[in-house]
């Protein structure tokens, strides 16, 4: 079955008919074309999908096209503004907080919230709010230095 | 000294990353493309009796099913195993199965649909009638009497037999050592897990006849290889094979596979380009996967401590098919290494490679080399133990001294550069090893769990001499290939053999030239992955790229570099003799006059252009080279770490982890720590977390990343990396492999630091991974859980 489903991506509304089944995931990526958000498990342990929706960072395998239905998405793509990288990604960019670069995507949306929620967060504050994204090539240390830093720079 | 190498330069990599431009094979869209997707075995043996694909077939949007035997019929050849050490045997391993299954996860049939969810659907209406065989599944146990065979003629289930080292030497060891300590232990399987699942498109040209093949590989132009004279037969020159950006590998992605066999051939058949990508569980079942080996040995020593022999034997599990290079693994990788960090005249290894009803085991991050490690770390801890000696400082008595490099062990191994003690003794200072001793004094009198690990560990990177793998068994050269191609505006396009998926090569390789011919390193472009536009290359793994794919960029720099001299000198009308190349500035001027001379861009034009060439040049800038390696490079590793044991719920915390490495000279320190940083955790992993287990009738447990448990951000506290620099003797950028060093320290240190903390309750042994469970089982066995 088809519904038609109206969502806000990046700041630009979409309009198109999914089937019920459809994941948030595979409407950004195949029918957006947004293939930033990268899908790294089917169990939503990896969070490399993680995705913004009405301002909360979720993983966009675990939630339906429908359900996102009258909502605000942002992705990777959009996390940019006019003047340049968010904050967040200038810190990645900054500190080697990326290796192979598939989970970093989901790194990055999942930080802007951990930041947004606390701005002072610490390294062990840090290290707790990324449990649900695996990376495996940087061993983390980059990761959560780069997060510290832009909170620390104010990136939110 | 040039102006990169050795600085932090930021990643050029990077932009594309954090905003999502990422190119990986999964985000490719090609017009028309159709979606693959594979129905796996749920047997781990079995033999088919029936399939129905009609349901499947009948399905709107499914363009096609096709069995095992369309497959054959086809054209398509089977997998080959590209490393046979003597009289291997090596199983037919069919590109889709025919009549029968040998591991979970092995293919069965292909579906070919309009939409990735159709394609799903149509696996799932496919029905398979299985009926099940026996199956083995431990490495030591498949060469028991009356085990099952997984091939039924493979006797015993043994593929091979293999032996290294001085057994003269080691009988003498033994019948004379004082003391001899040994163990028995599981270096248990692990599952790479690369974030990026494999994923293979491809697409055929009519008109050419070409084919272009993207995939997840470590190394494409082997896969070319494979796939024209093996798999696919078509000819490498209408065969072009695309790795773009690829997220992670440690291993995983250097074999060839079935789907890079599967995806090319359907899109052919069905005329329109195809793309297959993995779920996350599809790749924990067919993904090659590391480690599993069951071994016994013991290490002989003098009263005083001195070691004099190491006798080893190993029962290597390497699943239902030889993976490309799996016999290499746990032969010249481990065998090899087993002199360690020390002086041993007696050292003998044997290991016996073995067929079980489990995914193909190849390698791994360190491949081999961990496994050695672990095993001769933890024997050295045992030995420390028996003499009432503290670790570090028997360590520092049996190590090879600075003075005997290079050092000619007893298993093949010509150690280029080291300097072991001076290593130790900066891990012992930056760690306060002494204090670490005393604080962990204080805490057992407070009745708490603690312990302190050490360990001193060796590598064997950047392979290889291509005689000697040739001669170890090899069935390839592991040389390298260098490009560099001078534009006439006097850009410079790099073009490297080797391949990243995560090492930051589009830097460090434009480092290096960018110093080779002071220029600046936004005017050096990297290329990578693509046969249709590098001429060929061996690929990455190993710790290979600096040492050999650096080099070859070193040799065809060094030949711009004379090119250039010989033109700017006859444009300046002088001797040869009488003009330097400024490798500052990259111009070319008279000696003494440095104002009176002409820039890299002018002269890059003037080969161009050829209006004034001097007698006998030819016009142009470009120079390729092939660097075959003298010999491997030896990195080293010291790290220290200290642990604590809850005696409630037995987890264990990790207080301080503290490494030091030496990796020969550094092109880029930040991406050194990064690489250091990275390894060490996934070598946690296998000391803490990680294992790949199988039920006794081959079902795979760890079969999604909720069962398989790979590192979290909390499970460190952090790393504090440090490092000496010997420089490798014999590669020209004094490089030794980065890649791996800290995964092969970690596991060991982990292990000797959580066995230092039980060792007041009388535990001396737990196989891995040491969870909770594992340690309060062993606590209650050794009768103190109390």
């Amino acid at each position: 079955m088809s519904h038609r489903v109206r969502i806000s991506v990046n700041g630009k509304a979409e309009e198109a008919d999914v089937e019920s089944r459809l994941l948030l995931c595979h409407f950004l990526r195949d029918q957006l074309g947004l293939t930033g958000t990268n899908v790294g498990c089917d169990t939503s342990q990896c969070g490399s999908c993680t995705v913004m929706m009405d301002g909360k960072a979720v993983k966009s395998c675990t939630v339906l096209a429908v359900q996102a239905d009258g909502c605000e998405v942002t992705t990777i793509e959009g996390l940019a503004g006019a003047d340049g990288l968010h904050p967040v990604q200038q810190s990645f960019w900054d500190n080697h907080g990326l290796q192979c670069g598939f989970c970093t995507p989901g790194m990055i949306m999942t930080a802007v919230e951990i930041l947004e929620r606390n701005p002072d967060a610490t390294d062990a504050d840090v290290r707790h709010g990324l449990e649900g994204n695996i990376c495996r090539c940087t061993g983390y240390e980059n990761i959560v230095k780069s997060v510290v830093a832009a909170g620390a720079r104010g990136a939110s | 000294m040039g102006r990169y190498v050795g600085t932090s330069v930021k990643r050029v990599e990077d932009p594309r990353f954090i905003q999502g431009k990422g190119r990986y094979v999964a985000n490719i869209q090609l017009p028309g493309m159709v979606h693959v997707a594979i129905k796996r075995s749920p047997e781990a043996h079995a033999r088919i009796t029936g399939m129905d694909t009609s349901a499947a077939s009948a399905m709107d949007g499914v363009l096609a099913v096709f069995t095992g035997q369309d497959f054959k019929d086809g054209g398509c050849g089977s997998l080959p195993c590209g490393w046979l050490v003597p009289d291997t045997k090596v199983p037919d391993r069919p590109i889709v199965v025919t009549d029968r299954v040998c591991h979970v996860g092995d293919s069965v049939a292909v579906v070919v649909a309009e939409d990735p969810y159709i394609a799903a659907d149509a696996v799932e209406a496919i029905e398979v009638d299985y009926e099940p065989l026996p199956t083995v599944v431990d490495a030591r146990g498949a060469m028991d009497d009356g085990a099952p065979l997984v091939h039924a003629e493979i006797e015993d289930n043994v593929s091979y037999h293999w032996g290294l080292g001085d057994e003269e030497a080691r009988d003498k060891a033994f019948s004379e050592a004082d003391e001899v300590v040994e163990i028995e232990l599981v270096n248990q399987r692990l599952i790479p897990t690369a974030m990026e699942p494999r994923a293979a498109a491809a697409q055929w040209d009519a008109a050419s006849e070409e084919m272009t093949v993207w995939t997840t590989s470590q190394n494409p132009h082997p896969i070319r290889l494979l796939l024209s004279a093996f798999t696919l037969g078509i000819p490498e020159s209408k065969l072009r094979v695309i790795s773009p950006d690829v997220g992670g590998g440690f291993g995983s992605k250097i074999f060839h596979y079935p789907e890079e066999v599967i995806v090319p051939w359907v899109a052919r058949q069905v005329g329109r380009p195809a793309r297959w990508v993995a779920t996350r569980t599809e790749s924990q079942m067919t993904d090659s996967q590391g480690r599993d080996h069951v071994t016994v040995a013991k290490l002989a020593m003098t009263s005083d401590g001195t070691f004099t022999g190491l006798d080893v034997e190993t029962w290597a599990n390497q699943g239902a098919y030889l993976s490309t290079f799996a016999p290499l693994i746990p032969t010249a990788l481990y065998i090899t290494l087993l002199s360690g960090n020390y002086k041993m005249p007696g050292v003998f290894g044997k290991v016996h490679g073995t067929l079980t009803n489990t995914v193909p085991v190849d390698a791994y991050r360190g491949a081999g080399r961990p496994e050695a490690a672990y095993l001769v770390e933890r024997l050295v801890d045992l030995a420390a133990a028996r003499l009432g000696r503290d670790p570090l400082d028997l360590r520092r008595q049996n190590a090879i001294p600075k003075e005997d490099f290079p050092y000619q062990t007893p298993v093949a191994f010509l150690y280029d550069s080291g300097d072991y003690d001076r290593l130790m003794e900066t891990a012992a200072d930056r760690a306060d090893y002494a204090g670490m001793r005393a604080a962990q004094t204080a805490a057992r009198a407070d009745g708490k769990l603690r312990g302190v690990g050490v360990v001193c560990c060796i590598e064997a990177s950047g392979p290889a001499p291509s005689a000697v793998a040739g001669s170890l068994g090899s069935a390839v050269g592991f040389w390298e290939s260098g490009e560099v191609r001078v534009h006439p505006t006097g850009q410079i396009s790099v073009y490297t053999g080797s391949h990243a998926h995560g090492q930051g090569h589009e830097t460090t390789l434009a480092q290096v030239v960018a110093d080779e011919l002071g220029v600046p390193m936004e005017s050096v472009e990297v290329v990578h992955g693509d046969t249709g536009r590098i001429n060929f290359g061996m690929g990455t793994y190993g710790s290979r790229s600096a040492c050999v794919g650096g080099s070859a960029l070193v040799r065809s720099a060094e030949k711009v570099r004379a090119k250039v001299l010989q033109l700017g000198a006859h444009l300046l009308e002088a001797a040869e003799e009488d003009v330097v190349y400024d490798r500052e500035s990259g111009r070319v001027h008279v000696k003494g006059s440095p104002d009176s001379g002409k820039d890299f861009g002018e002269l890059a034009f003037a080969a161009y252009t050829a209006h004034s060439l001097p007698d006998g040049m030819e016009p142009g800038l470009n120079f390729v080279s092939f660097y075959d390696p003298a010999n491997f490079t030896f990195p080293a590793s010291s790290h220290i770490c200290e642990v604590e044991i809850c005696p409630d719920s037995w987890e264990v915390s990790v207080l301080r982890y503290v490494a030091v490495d030496d990796v020969g000279k550094v092109i880029n320190p930040m991406i050194v720590e990064g690489q250091i940083q990275g390894g060490i955790v996934q070598g946690v992993g296998q000391a803490l977390t990680e294992i790949g287990s199988y039920s006794d009738d081959g079902q795979l447990l760890s079969g999604s990343l909720l069962e398989y448990a790979v590192p979290r951000a909390d499970l460190l506290p952090g790393i504090e990396v440090d490092r000496i620099e010997t420089p490798s003797p014999h590669n020209p950028l004094g490089v030794k492999g980065a890649g791996e060093m800290g995964t092969i320290a970690a596991t060991p240190v982990v292990a000797n630091a959580v066995l230092d903390a039980l060792a007041p309750l009388g535990v001396t042994h737990i196989e891995l991974p040491l969870t909770p469970e594992r340690i309060w089982r062993a606590v209650q066995a050794a009768g103190n859980g109390a």
